[in-house]
C-alpha cells in the first residue's frame, strides 16, 4: 500500500477579486474560493498513480492549511478520487508565510501522517506564486525532492521523475518517502462536471484540526513569526501619451503607419519605404 | 572558513547560476543590480561559484561587478545538485553573515532559495521585479503580489541575510569590462557534505528555443479577445512579416492555443522589445508587470477602458482580428510595392 498525500491550497478566485485602484485595497475575504489549479495538477499526478493498474493499491489524502471555508477543496478532492481530507484550520496559522505553512504541514506529516511515502505539492499557487512550499516542506521533513516533474514513475520503493528545467532534461530517481512537486501543464486534468459528484461524498472523509489538535506549541503565532513585512502595495500606473485611434480597421491602420511608422519600422530593422524598392530587385 | 569582523556584513551575496550560461544571463542581471545596491550601502558585491572547473565563471562574474568571488571547486560539485549546494550556501552564509542574497529566479534558483531561507530562518521573496534599499538601508523587495493585481514592496526587518530571487530579465547586465579587478577566493570544501539523495540517471541539454522572445525588438501579444486559436494563429503571420516573436496571456496558453513558453507575465517571460502590439488583452497586473519595459506599445482592444489600453502609446478601439488583418496587408503592401 502506497499513501499519497497532495498538499492542495485554497485560492481566491482573481478574475473575480473585488479590487479598488483609487484606494489600493483588496477585500481578500469577499472573493470566492477555488481549488490552486497548481494544488489541483499535483492532485491529477496522485490520481494517475492510483489508477495505474501496475501500481499497488494507493491511498490519496487531500491536506490544507487555510480558514474554514478551505474545506470546500477537500471536499471537491474527495469528489475527484482522494480517499480523505484534511483541514488545518485554526486562528494561529492565519497569516502564516511559505516558512511557516511548511512547518504546520510537516507538523501534521510528522505528528499524524508518519506512514506517507510520497508527498505531491504543485509546483506554485496562483495567488502567490512563490513556489516555496514545496521545496521547504521537504527541507522541514528532511526527505528527498524532486521538483517541476512532468512524469512520475513508481517502481518499489522508487520514484522516478522526469522534469525539463532550465534547458535540461532530466531523469532523477530517489527512494521514498519523498516529496515531488509537479510541473504547470504537466498533469491537465480533463474536464469534470462536479454538479452531480458533489453529492457522492460523505462528509466524514474531511477531519478538521485546529493547532492544538495538530500538536503545536502554545506561543505559535503564524504572524508574528513570520521574518518578512509588508510595507505597502499598490497597483502600479504608467504615464504615457496615450493616443486613442478609432474608426473602421483600415482607417485606423492608416493612421497608425501614418504617424508611427519610422518607430514601427526602425524596430524591424528596415525602412520600409526603402524597402520597397530593394524587395521588388531581390 | 571565517572571516574576522564580518559581523556586521553589509555584504549582497549574488549565487552563481552558471549552469546554462549564454542562454541565462540571470546571474550577469543581478549582479548589476547588486552593485547598484552596494554603491549605496557601501558593502561589496560577492559572488559564489560551486562546482567543478569553474574558474572562467569566477572571472566572467568580476567582469561584470563583482567585488570577490568566493569558489568551492571540486569534482563532487561536477553536476548540479540542489541538497548538496543549498548545504554549501547555509553553511557559508552562516559564516560570513552576508547582509543580502540573491539568487535568479531560475528553476535551480527556485529550489535553492526556499531550503536556504528555511535552513537560515529568513524571509524570501520569491519573483521579485525590483529591489530597492531604503533610507534605512533595508533591502526593499518588490513583487507582484496579492493575486498579482498588485505590487508589494516588501521588507525583511530583523533576519538576515535579506533573501529575494530575481525574475530573469528584471535587470540590464553591465557591460563586460576586462579591466575590473575582483578577489577570487578559494574556499576547501567541507568534511561533512551530505550525500545525494537525488540520483541523476540523465541529463541532456535541450533549449526550449533558440532566439528568445526576451530579446526580440518587436514582440506581438495576443490574449482571450483574439477568439479562437484558429485566430490566434494570424499573429503568426504578423511576426513573420515583422520579423517579431509571439507572446500570449494565461488565458491562451492554458487554451493551447500557443505554448507555454510563450507566455508573458510574472509566472512567464519579461519582455523589453522597442514596439510592441497588444492584441485583445485586458492588462491584468500579471501580464503588465512584464512589459513595463517596452518603449513603444500599440494595444488594439473593444474595450477602449482596459487597463491594456490606457497604458499604451497608441490605443486602438477595434476588433483585434480585423486590425491584425489590417496590419498584416499593410506591412506586406510596403514591402512589395
Ligand atoms: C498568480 C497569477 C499569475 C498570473 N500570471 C500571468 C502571466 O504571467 N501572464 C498573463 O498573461 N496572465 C497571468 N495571469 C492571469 C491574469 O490575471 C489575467 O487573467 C490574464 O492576463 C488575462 O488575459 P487576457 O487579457 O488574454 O484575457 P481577458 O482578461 O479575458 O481579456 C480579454 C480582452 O480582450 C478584449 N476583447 C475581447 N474581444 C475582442 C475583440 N474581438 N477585439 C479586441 N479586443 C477584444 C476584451 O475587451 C478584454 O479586454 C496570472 C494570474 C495569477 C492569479
Ligand atoms: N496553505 C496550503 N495548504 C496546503 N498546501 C499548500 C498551501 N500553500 C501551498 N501549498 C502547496 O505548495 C504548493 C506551492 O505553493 P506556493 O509556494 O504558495 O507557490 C501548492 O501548489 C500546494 O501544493
Amino acid at each position: 500500500m502506497l499513501n499519497i498525500i497532495v498538499c492542495i491550497k485554497q485560492v481566491p478566485m482573481v478574475s473575480e477579486l473585488p479590487w479598488n485602484a483609487k484606494t489600493g485595497t483588496l477585500k481578500r475575504e469577499l472573493a470566492q474560493g477555488m481549488m490552486d489549479p497548481s494544488s489541483r495538477q499535483a492532485l491529477e499526478a496522485a490520481l494517475r498513480l492510483k489508477q495505474d493498474p501496475e501500481q499497488q493499491t494507493v491511498t490519496i489524502t487531500a491536506l490544507t492549511m487555510g480558514p474554514p471555508m478551505a474545506e470546500e477543496v477537500l471536499y471537491q478532492a474527495v469528489a475527484l478520487g482522494a480517499d480523505c481530507g484534511v483541514l488545518l484550520t485554526d486562528r494561529r496559522m492565519a497569516g502564516a508565510d511559505t516558512c511557516l505553512t511548511s512547518f504546520i504541514l510537516a507538523e501534521y506529516l510528522r505528528n499524524h501522517a508518519p506512514e506517507t511515502d510520497l508527498v505531491l505539492c504543485g509546483s506554485q499557487t496562483s495567488d502567490s506564486e512563490t513556489a516555496q512550499v514545496g521545496p521547504q516542506l521537504a527541507c522541514e521533513l528532511d526527505i528527498p525532492a524532486i521538483g517541476w516533474a512532468s512524469d512520475i514513475r513508481l517502481t518499489g520503493n522508487t520514484a522516478r521523475v522526469e522534469r525539463h528545467v532550465d534547458d535540461f532534461l532530466e531523469v532523477l530517481e530517489m527512494d521514498l518517502p519523498g516529496l515531488v512537486t509537479v510541473d504547470q501543464g504537466a498533469f491537465v486534468p480533463g474536464y469534470t462536471a462536479l454538479g452531480g459528484v458533489q453529492s457522492a461524498f460523505d462528509a466524514s472523509e474531511v477531519s478538521i484540526l485546529d493547532a492544538q489538535a495538530l500538536g503545536l506549541e502554545k506561543r505559535f503565532n503564524a504572524i508574528k513569526d513570520s521574518p518578512t513585512r509588508i510595507l505597502d502595495v499598490y497597483s502600479p500606473t504608467t504615464e504615457k501619451e496615450n493616443r486613442v485611434l478609432k474608426g473602421a480597421a483600415k482607417t485606423v491602420v492608416d493612421r497608425l503607419f501614418k504617424e508611427y511608422g519610422k518607430t514601427i519600422s526602425s524596430a524591424m530593422g528596415k525602412d520600409l519605404k526603402i524597402e520597397r524598392g530593394r524587395e521588388g530587385s531581390r | 572558513m571565517s572571516d574576522k569582523g564580518a559581523k556586521k556584513n553589509k555584504d549582497i551575496w549574488v549565487l552563481g547560476d552558471y549552469r546554462n550560461y549564454f542562454q541565462s544571463r540571470v546571474t550577469l542581471q543581478i549582479l548589476a543590480r547588486a552593485r547598484a545596491l552596494a554603491e549605496i550601502t557601501g558593502g561589496r558585491v560577492c559572488a559564489l561559484v560551486f562546482g567543478h572547473d569553474v574558474g572562467e565563471y569566477a572571472r566572467e562574474y568580476i567582469a561584470h561587478g563583482a567585488d570577490r568571488v568566493y569558489v568551492m571547486d571540486d569534482p563532487c560539485l561536477k553536476s548540479y545538485s540542489v541538497e548538496k549546494f543549498s548545504f554549501l550556501l547555509t553553511r557559508m552564509a552562516r559564516e560570513f553573515r552576508p547582509d543580502i542574497l540573491l539568487v535568479g529566479a531560475t528553476r535551480f534558483g527556485q529550489e535553492i532559495a526556499p531550503r536556504t531561507a528555511k535552513e537560515l530562518d529568513t524571509g524570501l521573496t520569491a519573483d521579485c521585479i525590483d529591489l530597492e534599499i531604503d533610507d534605512k538601508g533595508r533591502l526593499v523587495q518588490i513583487a507582484p503580489s496579492f493575486g498579482g493585481n498588485l505590487i508589494a514592496r516588501i521588507i525583511t526587518p530583523k533576519a538576515r541575510p535579506q533573501m529575494a530571487t530575481v525574475r530573469p530579465g528584471t535587470f540590464q547586465e553591465r557591460p563586460h569590462d576586462d579591466t575590473a579587478t575582483g578577489e577570487i577566493v578559494t574556499l576547501d570544501l567541507p568534511e561533512n557534505m551530505p550525500a545525494d539523495r537525488v540520483r541523476c540517471i540523465r541529463s541532456t541539454y535541450k533549449p526550449v528555443k533558440t532566439r528568445g522572445i526576451e530579446e526580440a525588438d518587436i514582440v506581438i501579444t495576443g490574449g482571450r479577445g483574439m477568439g479562437s486559436k484558429g485566430k490566434f494563429k494570424k499573429l503568426f503571420d504578423l511576426a513573420a512579416l515583422m520579423n517579431a516573436e509571439v507572446g500570449a496571456t494565461r488565458p491562451v496558453v492554458y487554451s493551447d492555443w500557443i505554448s507555454h513558453d510563450a507566455l508573458v507575465g510574472q509566472a512567464g517571460k519579461h519582455i523589453r522589445p522597442k514596439v510592441l502590439f497588444s492584441f485583445g488583452i485586458s492588462g491584468a497586473i500579471q501580464h503588465t508587470a512584464a512589459i513595463s519595459d517596452a518603449d513603444f506599445i500599440v494595444a488594439v482592444n473593444k474595450n477602449p477602458n482596459a487597463t491594456m489600453m490606457k497604458m499604451a502609446d497608441v490605443a486602438i478601439v477595434a476588433d483585434a482580428n480585423q486590425v491584425c488583418t489590417g496590419i498584416i496587408r499593410a506591412v506586406k503592401a510596403a514591402v512589395r510595392e
